[in-house]
């Protein structure tokens, strides 16, 4: 009886101890993560806020020898129809082709796959997820190859006898969101398969047992248990889809005119082309709050507890 | 390399003497001599595009030159491959920083202001003012062009150019038009457009620039040709305000409505590219499928043994005619050009005003003149007989335009109002706005950036 109380701190202070070294060694470990986090992730987001309140430009006098405007660079913004035009073209891509393709089709072929047989799975699913790895770059020139002047598949119209539009110029818009679509489905298709696998089958086959219907046991059963994973597959969908660049820019340029100068394009051009590296950050700091917000949004949805 | 035998000879003797007796004038004169550069390296930033590289050839003769003059001195070559506006955002981009700021660029006459005031370029008034050449052989408004609106010098123009009308002689022979043709109006051209279109399926009848992935071009060889030949132009030398918004203004971007959307214009997908102009040169032109063409000088240098499309027939083909103004009453062109100039952030200043020295002398001058058709600013290279019979004469047709083209007010703010001017053609051509709505959007646009007190509107 009596050791306890001697050996007791003893050991405490030694697991401290170990403790404090774990900790020690962890952050040795962590520091070089942590230095270049700081370097190179946060040191330009904190200069991207701070120019945003500026008027730096890339050329003319005040590339060198810039002022604090204030909130004038989202003044302007705010003022600026082909800023609000920018943000409409922005919600038309996210919901056209994160919210309704990617998610509903993803969701759809995850479905459909669990009901598959091997080889069915297989195939359907290496294709699918062979148009989600190759590089953007690459998926937009794809995308611009097949749908161009004379592309892919104005031959194939051509051969069926169809007229052919000239897609990218006639439906700009329609065209970027299938190609987006086609680029990120086989993420959500992942996310829900892994989500779909732990649906208890007893609970299904409670349901049916109940008398469920197929749909009924969807929205009431299955959807609800895998609600944690839409919730996360739809914020990175969406902040993914807001970000996007490159197979916009690729594809389109953003035009013709401004019909699919998304937010980020935009920006591109204010910030490069145009010069006006301020007012380019000021739009940056507009596009992350809309995905936050947006994030927000979707947790009071589904109503999930983080 | 017989040549080059001498000079190989000569050059150790002469340095000798240079080494010997230079050095104690160097240090009072403070004029380096070849030795003292040693070890140095000089880069130099250019543009590639479009599979033409009069500048790579025209720099690597000059670099092999220069190599001889200072033996152990290193000059590394930054060509950049973009369109032309990526090449501005490439270029100033670089120039933000003293680790990648190339200490010679080559420079659009457009940005010199606009770089300057941002500080990107060295002053190069004390060496231009110790060169004969600068003040005996350079033409006055050439370099004005390399000037700030002080009079500080910032670059040495190279080349030069005017704008006018390519067209089709085969085709409007056979159209029934006598060759060589001369519009006196708009309406004339568009009088042409209408008949290409209406009896040469397949061709287009009037290739133009307009919209934003042509960037300047658009603006240049586009807009202002049609702007600078109303009775406005974008800015107000007596007032120093920009013309936000004029009945000239209004009436271009009818124009560039019209031939958009009546089909005298090249398809928006051939216009909305980067490409463009080389879709029309390279592409179509070769076979015939462009009736006219408003474009540079530059042009034709396409189709020379060194451009990106060779194409020998090319002068029996296409014919140059003036750009007329709106009513009549005379003609329009504008010009531009291209500068070498010195980054503010080198380190080696005088190795690289000797390297531009040596670019733009009269025979260098004459090599890139001629390599990428433009018009030259030396009174000597002009005067040369290579020069005069070059392009089969096209390109002595296009420098006689200098007695009646225009200048771009290139002041700081320029660069940006021409993105401007770009979006409000591209809003028309694609019919988002109209001439009204785009004018107004381009006059708030301008008016945010300049502020209210620097705009007007002109009748």
């Amino acid at each position: 009886m009596t050791t306890t109380p001697a050996t007791l701190p003893r050991a405490s202070a030694q697991e401290s101890r170990t403790r404090r070294r774990q900790a020690a060694r962890a952050a040795l470990f962590l520091a070089p993560a942590v230095v270049a986090m700081t370097i190179f992730f946060f040191g330009p987001v904190l200069w991207t806020f701070y120019i945003s309140f500026t008027n730096v430009a890339l050329t003319g006098p005040t590339a060198t020898h810039y002022q604090f405007t204030g909130l004038k660079n989202f003044s302007i913004m705010f003022s600026s129809r082909s800023f609000w035009q920018a943000v409409l073209v922005s919600l038309y891509y996210l919901a056209g082709s994160a919210l309704i393709g990617q998610t509903v089709l993803g969701l759809l072929l995850a479905l459909l796959m669990q009901r598959a047989n091997a080889a069915v799975r297989a195939v359907v699913g290496g294709i699918v997820i062979a148009a989600w790895v190759i590089p953007e770059i690459v998926k937009a020139f794809t995308w611009f190859a097949f749908l161009s002047q004379g592309g892919t598949l104005d031959n194939i119209l051509q051969w069926l006898g169809l007229p052919q539009p000239a897609w990218l110029f006639t439906q700009p818009l329609l065209s970027v969101i299938v190609a987006n679509t086609w680029a990120g489905t086989a993420f959500s298709m992942m996310v829900y398969s892994a989500a779909l696998s732990g649906v208890p089958g007893e609970l299904v086959e409670a349901a049916r047992i109940d008398g469920a219907s197929l749909w009924q046991t969807l929205f009431r059963v299955v959807l609800p248990v895998i609600k944690n994973s839409i919730m996360t597959n739809t914020i990175l969908i969406t902040l993914q889809t807001l970000g996007d660049f490159t197979l916009v820019y690729a594809m389109t340029g953003g035009g013709p005119g401004t019909q699919t100068s998304v937010l980020p394009v935009y920006m591109y051009q204010q910030a490069f082309s145009f010069y006006q590296l301020g007012y380019g950050s000021a739009l940056s700091m507009i596009l992350l709050l809309i995905g936050i917000v947006a994030s927000l949004f979707y947790i009071k949805l589904l109503r999930v507890e983080l | 390399m017989l040549k080059t035998g001498f000079m190989m000879k000569a050059l150790p003797g002469l340095m000798a003497v240079a080494a010997a007796g230079g050095l104690v004038s160097t240090l009072a004169s403070g004029a380096a001599s070849a030795a003292s550069f040693k070890g140095q390296t000089l880069t130099i930033a250019f543009q590639v595009y479009g599979g033409g590289n009069q500048n790579t050839i025209w720099l690597t003769a000059v670099k092999k030159q220069f190599l001889k003059m200072y033996p152990g001195v290193n000059v590394t070559f930054v060509p950049i491959n973009a369109s032309e506006n990526q090449y501005y955002t490439k270029l100033d981009l670089m120039q933000q920083s003293p680790r990648t700021a190339p200490d010679i660029c080559v420079e659009d006459t457009f940005l010199v202001n606009s770089d300057a005031s941002a500080g990107y370029l060295l002053p190069l008034n004390k060496f231009v003012n110790q060169w004969p050449a600068w003040k005996k052989e350079f033409y006055p408004p050439m370099q004005k062009a390399a000037e700030a609106t002080n009079g500080t010098v910032y670059g040495v123009p190279f080349n030069t150019d005017t704008r006018g009308i390519y067209y089709d002689m085969p085709m409007f022979r056979k159209l029934g038009v006598k060759v060589p043709w001369q519009p006196h109006s708009w309406a004339d051209v568009l009088r042409m457009a209408h008949l290409i279109k209406s009896k040469e399926p397949g061709v287009v009848p009037l290739w133009f620039m307009s919209g934003k992935p042509m960037g300047e071009a658009s603006t240049m060889q586009g807009f202002e040709m049609l702007l600078y030949g109303t009775h406005n132009t974008l800015y107000d030398n007596r007032t120093g305000k920009w013309i936000v918004q004029s009945p000239g203004f209004l009436d271009s971007l009818q124009f560039v409505r019209t031939i958009f959307t009546q089909g005298l214009a090249e398809p928006l997908q051939d216009a909305l590219t980067p490409q463009s102009s080389v879709i029309a040169t390279q592409q179509l032109m070769p076979q015939q499928k462009v009736g006219m063409l408003l474009d540079g000088v530059w042009e034709y240098s396409n189709w020379l043994p060194t451009g990106g499309h060779p194409w020998p027939q090319w002068h029996s083909v296409y014919g140059v005619a003036k750009m007329p103004k709106q009513n009549g009453g005379g003609y329009t062109s504008l010009s531009g050009g291209w500068t070498l100039s010195i980054s503010s952030k080198t380190k080696h200043a005088q190795l690289a005003w000797d390297f531009i020295k040596l670019a733009t002398d009269r025979n260098n001058m004459l090599k890139i003149d001629l390599l990428d058709g433009n018009v030259t600013p030396r009174r000597d290279v002009a005067a040369m007989p290579a020069y005069k019979k070059a392009g089969q004469g096209m390109l002595a047709q296009f420098a006689a335009f200098n007695s009646f083209t225009q200048f771009r007010p290139a002041y700081a703010q320029y660069p940006t109002i021409s993105n401007d001017i770009q979006t409000a053609m591209e809003n028309v051509m694609t019919n988002s706005a109209t001439p009204q709505q785009a004018m107004q959007q381009y006059a708030r646009a301008v008016t945010t950036y300049v502020g209210a007190k620097h705009v007007e509107s002109a009748r």
